[in-house]
């Protein structure tokens, strides 16, 4: 029986010549990755256990993310434990303010992610890295401590639930809007324990920020991984930054597939979920009008170089509206020294808008934009789930960043072409 | 014992909020734990008690301080209809027991007696004499759960170091 390109990556990292939906196997691991918040919990794990040292210092990451630069004394104590364990154990990529950027950005742009690779990471949003057509998927702090002092994980062989994407995105319709559509289709729970294999003619148009963006909310879905096949846009983006040899995979012709979906990229309007769930969806068109405080641009699924652009070419000449806040948030230091050179973060703040330092802050309500009761925020981020932001009170509309940018200046949930 | 029982998607925000992921020791999770969906929970749950939920049970966020902090209160165990895949394997590698299991979700009510036997995956509601069966754990996962946990099973195996 033919495999999907996710079984044929688990049957190799498995030793075997296939494998099938709901078979466990354990797999050999490509990278294990670990951020501010989980590195701790995956530290104390692993020396409660006694371990002695990791698999192989070149394939463990330590992004600080999340807190950082510290918002408190907690989170700095934190940060340090990372450090003090980065430094003991010769971790090469360990990623420290100056260098670091939000993690899911930071490890595609610096070529730690390759096709076919098997990668985990104690962050949900792992499953970013499918956009380069590798295996990867968020574990907990225990499944990063395994992984560092073995190399190995244990994975249950998903089923796949195809999506077949044609046509071609219009203007003011992203990545975000795909995958927001996608989750209000199937709901938070409608890939669980699958892939998502995203194919057909339409991937071709889709940039890779955007396929970053659609793999990175696979979770979303419930998903164990979102993931792309490998083209010449794929390849272009690998120049440069990967220089080791790396495997590519398709899906056989015979694979089976648990569902299949279809998804006419020409159709989709921009489109956005309402508390307290990414499936809430709607299309701008349909909720337009809702008045917010808050605007964030940024995040592990919208901080790239493209999201900036977008955001940039909608507040370019126009100004934020009174009474609302505007954060942009580049995720990368590589990307916020690109937007400088393109001068979007001089429409940025000549708009009214602040520009902060990489961080994934907000969008757990951490810090650099935290809401207050009963506040409204459009935010580029993930998630929407009650009190993600600040109290429980709060409110938060998922939306692209072209929408974000948009609402911005109305201050009310608005549809970019209407500007 | 009490119940606790919430509805679907229960995500990982509401089960430990990310304000207190700044001081991930046991004390601090169990003491903010469902504070989001239940702010009296952390103050009433006792040793034993069980929490069941809807589908998608552990939903969101990575971070294993959710089971933790469910298990940190003292909780039996925790029984729903489906769980959120990277919750189900935080759990299972934390050696928490947790059971999917839709028909006692849909016959156990906050009040009820519950008893679980977690060799069998018999759950039999007391109060009610209904008997539910879960389904069963794969061995290998079994054989993590008996370790107590991944990391003690990998060194059982000779695996870890």
């Amino acid at each position: 029986m033919g495999m999907t390109m996710t079984q044929k990556i688990l049957a190799r990292s498995a030793g075997l010549a296939s494998v099938e939906a709901g078979q466990l196997i354990e797999g050999k691991l490509d990278l294990v990755l670990g951020n501010d918040i989980t590195t701790p919990v995956a530290i104390t794990e692993f020396e409660k256990a006694g371990l002695s040292s990791v698999f192989d210092r070149d394939k463990i990451a330590i992004v600080l993310d999340h807190s950082t630069p510290c918002k408190d004394i907690k989170s700095a104590q934190l940060c340090a434990a990372c450090r003090q364990f980065a430094k003991k154990h010769a971790i090469t990529h360990f990623y420290d303010v100056g260098r670091m950027g939000i993690e899911h950005a930071l490890l595609p742009e610096q070529g730690l992610t390759a096709p076919g690779e098997v990668i985990i990471g104690a962050d949900s949003h792992t499953c970013t890295y499918g956009a380069l057509g590798a295996f990867s998927t968020g574990v907990g702090s225990t499944d990063m401590a395994a992984g560092m002092a073995t190399g190995l994980a244990w994975f249950k062989v998903p089923s796949a639930i195809r999506v077949n994407l044609v046509g071609k995105l219009g203007r003011f319709v992203s990545g975000k809007d795909v995958i927001l559509h996608l989750i209000g289709m199937i709901g938070v729970d409608g890939a669980l324990y699958q892939s998502l294999e995203f194919t057909g003619e339409g991937v071709a148009s889709l940039e890779m920020d955007d396929r970053f963006t659609i793999c990175n909310m696979a979770i979303e879905a419930g998903a164990k991984n979102g993931i792309f096949p490998i083209d010449d846009k794929t390849l272009d983006y690998l120049k440069g930054r990967v220089d080791r040899e790396f495997t590519t995979f398709e899906a056989d012709p015979d694979a089976q597939y648990a569902q299949e979906l279809t998804i006419d990229l020409s159709a989709l309007r921009p489109t956005v979920a309402f508390p307290h769930l990414p499936s809430n969806t709607r299309t701008v068109d349909e909720a337009a009008g809702k008045p917010i405080q808050q605007v964030v641009i940024g995040s592990c699924t919208n901080g790239r170089l493209k999201d900036l652009r977008e955001a940039a070419d909608v507040l370019r000449g126009r100004k934020v509206a009174d009474g609302v806040r505007c954060i942009v948030i580049p995720a990368t230091q590589q990307i916020y020294l690109d937007a400088m050179a393109e001068d979007l973060v001089a429409d940025f703040i000549q708009a009214g808008a602040v520009v902060s330092t990489p961080t994934c802050g907000p969008c757990l309500g951490g810090h650099m934009g935290v809401l207050s009761d009963g506040e409204w925020a459009v935010s580029t981020t993930n998630r929407n789930f009650v009190g993600r932001m600040g109290p429980t009170s709060s409110m938060i509309i998922l939306a692209s960043p072209a929408v974000a940018a948009a609402s911005a200046v109305t201050g009310v949930l608005t549809d970019p072409a209407s500007l | 014992m009490k119940i606790y029982k919430y509805g679907d998607n229960v995500d990982t925000d509401v089960i430990i909020p990310a304000r207190y992921l700044n001081a991930p020791d046991k004390k601090s999770l169990a003491s903010h734990c469902m504070e989001d969906i239940d702010a009296g929970f952390a103050s009433s749950v006792e040793a034993g008690d069980i929490v069941v939920g809807g589908s998608n049970f552990g939903c969101g966020s990575s971070r294993e301080h959710a089971p933790l902090a469910i298990k940190a209160c003292g909780v039996k165990c925790v029984i729903a209809k489906s769980f959120a895949r990277i919750f189900y394997r935080n759990a299972i590698n934390i050696g928490f027991p947790i059971l999917e299991c839709p028909e006692a979700v849909d016959g156990i009510s906050p009040g009820d007696q519950v008893s679980v036997d977690f060799g069998t995956g018999v759950i039999v509601n007391e109060s009610t004499g209904a008997r539910f069966q879960a389904a069963p754990f794969p061995e290998f996962v079994n054989g993590i759960i008996e370790h107590g946990g991944l990391l003690k099973s990998l060194k059982a195996r000779g695996v870890a170091k």
